[in-house]
């Protein structure tokens, strides 16, 4: 199976590694071009307006667009799930891709001192809980019907999915545990 | 919930990577560069080119500058306390900056002692020339690492070289049997742990950009092909004449580092860069990289 990272900016080698771990192909994805036979891609972690500029630059913001439409299954991991989200609030700085009923708030924790981790209990992976990583992290403000939460930290939905597009406000690339990358390779 | 962690600290760095970290004095240098593409910004004074030419002591920002500018954007926010000064450390963390950076580009204010850094939640930054530096920041806790280069010369020549050795000795410790590994440390002044961990694992714990004399989209690109993981951009930006366009040729630059034809569109008509200094015409004792 190809599997696309998005490489524009963010940590896209820690999810190639996950992906290949898993015995996918992982390919990265920096234009257009890039994305001819990739069956599934992964937004990474990164700034979102950095991300945000270089898609729209690129073009590959509209290709997203069309591919997401089109049913190609997504995930996104913070910086991610903003990008993958419906809207963004108060912000005009990123230009989210709309493609999951969600709205979120960039750095709705707070600065880097409020970063944290933490044990998930998540939906569908079993008994043993997921280690979390929270970095500057994104808030799932409201979400819509057809959208299933996966995963709850302090009452807060930051694990959840509508179809094939997976999205989590932490990092689960940064840990070594490859059950959430197993689990979008297998939607 | 665990704040302040290793991974949590070092994590904030890894999604840095790939990204430009730009200089800024003011509000409106830092709204500029996250328009750009900047993935963070060095809250500071006087960029470096500044401070070697006013010379005195150089200091961390005044708390009003640094607040300006957090309120100005939404990308993570690092600022510069000088070598050794925990209590400088402290305001900025009491201010909650995303990231200090300990920086020989400031005056140092301890003649023996770098922070303890591990006493802090929030992640440091530090520069270094060679491993054995690198390891020893490493193990006063450093979460991220960059090259010294030489600040505020424009000139790339010093970035290059620490770039080069750095990769160079992590390369010679993965081959290493451990007794040779035992005399190395010695040799560079690394601790034995760090490079032991190095050695296992094949690679550098954490982050390591290219910081010191970057100007240029190509100096920014010939950093990544050397395996840094992202740049610093000093007085490069805002000292050339024009600074918009030049942030935003250096960020797609570092992403699309790989490819020549893009560089050559990107580094099309930028105007003046920074004018810069030949490393020969410093006097040796006013080289910020051996502080």
């Amino acid at each position: 199976m190809r599997v696309g990272v998005l490489a524009l900016q963010g940590d896209f080698r820690e999810h190639l590694q996950a992906v290949e771990r898993l015995g996918a192909r992982g390919v990265e994805v920096r234009r257009p071009w890039d994305l001819e036979g990739v069956e599934r891609l992964i937004i990474p972690g990164g700034e979102s307006t950095a991300i945000s500029l270089l898609l729209r630059e690129s073009g590959l913001d509209e290709e997203l667009r069309r591919l997401g439409r089109a049913g190609l299954p997504l995930f996104g991991t913070c910086a991610g799930l903003i990008l993958l989200a419906r809207e963004v609030l108060g912000e005009d700085r990123v230009a989210p891709l709309g493609l999951i009923d969600i709205t979120v708030r960039r750095n709705a924790y707070g600065r880097q001192i409020e970063s944290f981790e933490e044990d998930l209990e998540v939906k569908g992976l079993g008994p043993t809980p997921l280690r979390a990583v929270f970095i500057r992290a994104p808030k799932i403000v409201a979400f819509g019907p057809r959208v299933e939460v996966l995963a709850y930290q302090d009452g807060l939905p930051v694990l959840a999915r509508e179809g094939k597009v997976l999205v989590s406000s932490f990092h689960p690339e940064l840990t070594g545990d490859l059950r959430l990358h197993r689990y979008f390779l297998g939607l | 919930m665990e704040r302040g962690t290793f991974r949590v600290k070092s994590g904030l760095a890894e999604m840095l990577k790939g990204g430009v970290i730009m200089d800024v004095t003011n509000a409106e240098q830092a709204r500029i560069a996250e328009a750009a593409g900047a993935v963070a910004v060095m809250a500071l004074e006087r960029v470096p080119a500044d401070i070697r030419a006013a010379g005195g002591v150089a200091r961390m920002a005044d708390p009003q500058k640094i607040k300006e500018i957090q309120e100005a954007v939404s990308i993570p926010v690092m600022a510069k306390c000088r070598i050794g000064h925990f209590v400088e450390a402290q305001i900025l963390e009491a201010l909650g900056v995303d990231y200090i950076d300990e920086s020989e580009v400031l005056t140092p204010a301890d003649p023996w002692h770098h922070i303890d850094k591990w006493r802090f939640k929030v992640p440091f930054v530090c520069g270094c020339r060679d491993l054995g530096e690198a390891a020893r920041r490493l193990a006063e806790g450093a979460a991220m690492l960059r090259t010294k280069g030489e600040a505020g010369t424009g000139n790339v020549i010093e970035a290059v070289r620490h770039m080069r050795l750095i990769n160079k000795q992590v390369r010679e410790v993965c081959h290493m049997p451990e007794e040779e590994l035992v005399e190395f440390a010695k040799e560079i002044g690394a601790p034995l742990a760090v490079l032991q961990l190095i050695a296992e694992t094949g690679r550098l714990p954490v982050v390591n950009f290219a910081a010191g004399g970057i100007a240029t989209p190509a100096d920014a690109a010939m950093m990544m092909q050397l395996g840094a993981d992202g740049v610093f951009v000093g007085s490069g930006i805002f000292k050339s004449s024009d600074p918009e366009k030049r942030a935003r040729a250096i960020v797609q630059a570092v992403t699309y580092y790989n490819d020549p034809q893009k560089l050559a569109e990107v580094s099309t008509g930028l105007g003046e860069p920074m004018k810069g200094i030949p490393i020969e015409a410093i006097p040796q004792e006013q080289l910020l990289q051996t502080r």
